[in-house]
């Protein structure tokens, strides 16, 4: 175990994974959202309370989870980076903090959407709101930190730190709606046994959110072996590789 | 076809909502690719330094 | 280090909470629990044949209830599509001198179910055969 971590660490293994495994998930990506689309806009059916208009679901809530997943990623990379100073763990997290943002942004935006028909409202000062835009702003911060100090190094320390405190927002983020009382309903599918969405509009929901999932990690693979490479480019392997015409 | 637009009064709500995912995905789609390319581009001219330097050092 | 983690948690949750918006029940309304003379939100059901709209056709009474104690809402304006008579909304407004919510703005709170109508029929039905009794109602 230790050691297959040992050897994925190795940029130029990675560089050689991420290469052969993309274009597989960049299809299934692909198909899934495809799928998803299709059933999720013609085939699942109108809500009983809500009409057409809840199929803004099936891009809030994909969009939304994607916010903290993206998230966590970044925190568990700066975690490993801070202990082990693995130089991976730095590209990948410094690969996905403007997808994760990109996705906070789209959550909001696709929330707000949301929230004028049926709630009222384009924006509340609500606890589940108020905790995604305090997402947002984490990103934002992170990425200008990594940015703001004179060296690489110590940008990307101050960054994992700034991402690891921020990690109390995660669980806020998610249990508001159970501990508070607030506007927005709580969760529809934490309870995989009943869930509380209708099977013929849950796995329209299932299937973008895998899609959306494999978008982020195809894009994520995709910056890291750019970043890579930039890093790199001195390094004897990326040099071959140039010879060989196979970058 | 022109209902399912419609989207039962919602039009505007649902489109937006859709339209802007897919302008947000798309622009990172690009931005990944931009990326490769100046990286590959950065790599390819650091090759011909290299090159070059060695030319220049007889070797 | 996990001491001072711990802290600043709890510091952050107390400033969160005290700065959110939330909402309070008509029982915290009619015990007196809510700020005196500022603006709160009340949530909680819309009570069965209790809306009435007045002559202006903006104007609309309501009354807002738990299942336990009510507060009866008055507000001026545009109500959202989901307002209906059964659904949980959230105002926004102040109490008058006669224990009137004089709202300024009415939201509608949809719960986390999804489902077709024709699910959504079956159910009910189910519950209108349930004996009396069961029919409790939760307030998420």
């Amino acid at each position: 175990m230790f050691r297959w971590f040992h050897r994925l660490a190795s940029l130029k293994n990675f560089y050689r994974l991420a290469e052969i495994i993309t274009p597989w998930l960049a299809a299934l990506c692909a198909g899934l959202l495809a799928v998803g689309l299709y059933r999720g806009l013609f085939v699942a059916p109108t809500d009983y309370e809500q009409g057409e208009s809840y199929r803004i679901i099936y891009v809030h809530v994909p969009s939304a989870w994607m916010s903290m997943f993206v998230y966590m990623v970044i925190a568990f990379c700066s975690g490993i980076y801070l202990v082990w100073k693995m130089k991976l763990a730095d590209i990948v997290a410094q690969a996905s903090a403007p997808m994760g943002a990109a996705f906070t942004f789209l959550a909001l935006c696709t929330g707000s959407l949301w929230g004028k028909p049926m709630w009222g409202t384009w924006w509340e000062w609500d606890a589940r709101l108020t905790s995604e835009l305090i997402l947002l702003f984490l990103y934002i911060g992170y990425m200008a930190l990594r940015n703001a100090l004179d060296s690489h190094a110590a940008g990307a320390k101050a960054a994992a730190i700034l991402a690891l405190v921020g990690v109390v927002n995660i669980p806020i983020i998610h249990y508001s709606v159970e501990w508070w009382n607030t506007l927005h309903q709580p969760a529809s599918i934490t309870k995989f046994d009943t869930p509380s969405i209708h099977i013929s509009m849950l796995i329209p929901l299932l299937l973008m959110a895998l899609g959306f999932t494999l978008f982020y990690v195809v894009n994520m693979l995709s910056r890291s072996r750019s970043l890579i490479l930039e890093r790199e480019a001195n390094t004897s392997w990326v040099q071959s590789r140039v010879q060989e015409n196979k970058l | 076809m022109k209902e399912f637009f419609a989207m039962g009064g919602y039009a505007f709500y649902v489109w937006m909502s859709f339209g802007l995912t897919f302008i947000v995905m798309a622009t990172i789609a690009i931005n990944s690719m931009l990326q490769r390319k100046r990286a590959v581009a950065l790599v390819k001219r650091k090759a011909q330094l290299n090159k070059n330097s060695d030319v220049v050092a007889g070797k | 280090m996990v001491a001072v983690v711990g802290l600043a948690v709890g510091l952050f949750l107390n400033v969160f909470k005290n700065n959110i918006q939330l909402f309070y029940t008509p029982t915290e309304v009619a015990d007196g629990l809510v700020p005196d003379g500022a603006e709160f939100k009340v949530g909680g059901l819309v009570a069965a044949n209790s809306v009435v709209r007045e002559g202006d056709g903006l104007t609309v009474q309501f009354v807002l209830t738990d299942n336990a104690k009510t507060v009866p809402v008055r507000y001026t304006g545009i109500l959202p599509d989901l307002f209906r008579e059964g659904q949980g909304t959230v105002s926004v407004g102040k109490l008058d001198s006669d224990g009137v919510f004089v709202a300024s703005k009415v939201l509608a709170k949809h719960d986390e179910n999804y489902m077709p109508p024709e699910v959504a029929d079956a159910l009910e039905q189910a519950k209108q055969k349930a004996p009396y009794g069961s029919e409790t109602v939760i307030m998420q």
